[in-house]
């Protein structure tokens, strides 16, 4: 029989682990209002500040609605506040649409329209405040380990990632698509010379095609701008810490996927399954935007694996953060919360793995994580780089 | 740990690999008994990086997982140190592919 969890099922059935109320920004000039506003209502809002300009090209524009529209769709929303200056590309209606169709409780708020910074605080404080009522209201229920969507993800990769955490958490992935789950992860660069392990395990021909495709695309851009990867990838820490190549990292970054079948590649910010085995997406090596990817695209929880140390979180989304080294361990232990570096005491990949799943089930039944209770929260919307554009272009 | 680990302080990963991984930071002269031969280190390793176990000339393939990682850059001798210096990636490398006159650049 499959664990269980409780958690809160919204009306289109998918299951949250959290019941935030979003105040999602349509631009960077909306960003420090839907900050300032979640500070001041408290919890349970969250804010998704980011970056996006107020005028996008069009493959921009969509991507950061598609982005957008996922966060504020993700079931660990109970209901969500769009801020908008006023000028922007993206219509705050139409997304608050795209984000009503789930079920849950939208408003918009113009910063203009409503007369400036000092009246949107104001009345943005006193939607949330609605909105936590409405939100309010869910009760946790008793929901299956299938109906989670774990998004895994790593950032200060060193030698232990590929020997300890990835391997590791790869297990506990393993472990949840064997209960009816879903698992995925992403940045395609770091797919580049591991590629053909991956592509062995897809589960047509399709999908096999169109995996190689992804990463031939990534790789080119490299070689249209006529440099190597080897200043960035990998990065400049990744390489004290003892990877030497591209190939190496992406050999070690592949294990936190774990080992079942690949069933399908997404592209960024796109719908992952409920109930659909590993599933990967394509994205930049961003870690950030990265995981914003997946939590847009319905991960309710993330793993994050670090070598050298992280601190991240997301607003949206419980990130678990697991390190394979021990220094890392030792010195930063109040923003991990699986200790991986045990592999080289003996402890077994399958032993930790199963504490990684033991930790995602307590996470979705409401256990906090380092960066929850810390209120680390990043968050940023991966930009479409101007070659990319021109491609988009000359396909449109 | 998936591999096998010397002494407690190397782990060779797959049979396939012509490195090991110290898991450990380890001093220079450090020997390891791998299958019958004595591997030295020629300089110290810190731990996660890696050294040479069979000789290596220039351009050979560096195995580590049982897969490729790079190419040796020049002779490496067993014990030691392998790292950027004396191994290069051969993937998404758009200076080659300018250098070739960007043909397919």
């Amino acid at each position: 029989m499959a664990p269980t969890f409780t958690g809160y099922r919204r009306a289109d059935g998918r299951v949250g682990v959290r019941n935030h109320v979003a105040v999602i920004p349509t631009s960077v000039a909306a960003s420090s209002v839907a900050d300032a506003i979640a500070s001041a209502a408290g919890s349970p809002a969250r804010a998704t500040p980011h970056q996006m300009g107020t005028s996008q090209p069009r493959p921009a524009r969509e991507q950061t609605e598609r982005v957008l529209a996922g966060v504020g769709r993700n079931p660990n929303v109970g209901a969500a506040l769009v801020v908008e200056l006023g000028t922007e590309d993206v219509d705050a209606e139409s997304l608050a649409d795209e984000i009503a169709e789930t079920g849950k409780a939208v408003e918009t708020l113009s910063i203009r329209e409503v007369g400036g910074t000092r009246a949107a605080l104001a009345r943005g404080e006193e939607l949330v405040a609605d909105l936590a009522d409405e939100a309010g209201r869910a009760r946790r229920e008793e929901a299956d380990a299938s109906e989670l969507v774990f998004g895994v993800e790593c950032g200060g990769s060193d030698a232990t990632s590929g020997i300890a955490a990835n391997p590791a958490v790869g297990n506990a992935c393993d472990r949840l698509i064997d209960d009816g789950g879903t698992a995925s992860f992403s940045e395609t660069p770091e797919f580049i010379g591991a590629e053909h392990i991956l592509a062995e395990r897809c589960v047509d021909d399709g999908v096999r095609e169109r995996l190689l495709d992804r990463v031939s695309t990534r790789e080119s851009m490299a070689e249209l701008m006529g440099v190597d990867l080897r200043g960035a990838q990998p990065t400049p820490g990744n390489q004290e810490g003892g990877l030497t190549t591209i190939e190496e990292k992406s050999l070690g970054a592949i294990s936190k996927g774990g080992t079942r079948p690949v069933r399908g590649i997404v592209d960024y910010a796109e719908q992952l399954p409920v109930g659909g085995g590993l599933v990967l997406m394509d994205t930049p090596g961003y870690d950030v935007e990265s995981v914003v990817g997946k939590v847009a695209g319905g991960a309710q929880i993330v793993a994050f694996t670090t070598g050298r140390g992280s601190t991240t979180g997301n607003p949206i989304a419980p990130v678990i953060k697991v390190t394979g080294n021990p220094k890392t361990w030792a010195r930063m232990a109040n923003n991990v919360d699986v200790n991986a570096s045990t592999v080289f005491g003996g402890e077994s990949i399958a032993a930790v793995g199963e504490r990684v799943y033991e930790a995602l089930l307590a996470v979705a039944d409401g256990r906090r994580t380092e960066a929850e209770r810390r209120r680390l929260e990043e968050f940023a919307v991966n930009e479409i780089q101007p070659n990319e554009l021109a491609d988009a272009g000359a396909d449109a | 740990m998936k591999g096998r680990v010397f002494d407690e302080a190397a782990l060779v990963m797959s049979e396939r690999d012509n490195v090991a991984t110290a898991v450990d930071d380890l001093d220079e002269g450090r020997e390891f008994d791998v299958d019958g031969s004595t591997v030295r280190l020629a300089e110290a390793v810190p731990f996660g990086h890696k050294f040479a176990l069979a000789p290596l000339d220039a351009g050979d393939e560096v195995y580590k997982y049982g897969e490729v990682i790079g190419r040796a850059m020049a002779a490496i001798e067993p014990g030691e140190w392998v790292h950027t210096h004396n191994c290069e990636s051969t993937r998404g490398r758009g200076d080659l592919a300018a250098a070739e006159g960007g043909a397919d650049a």
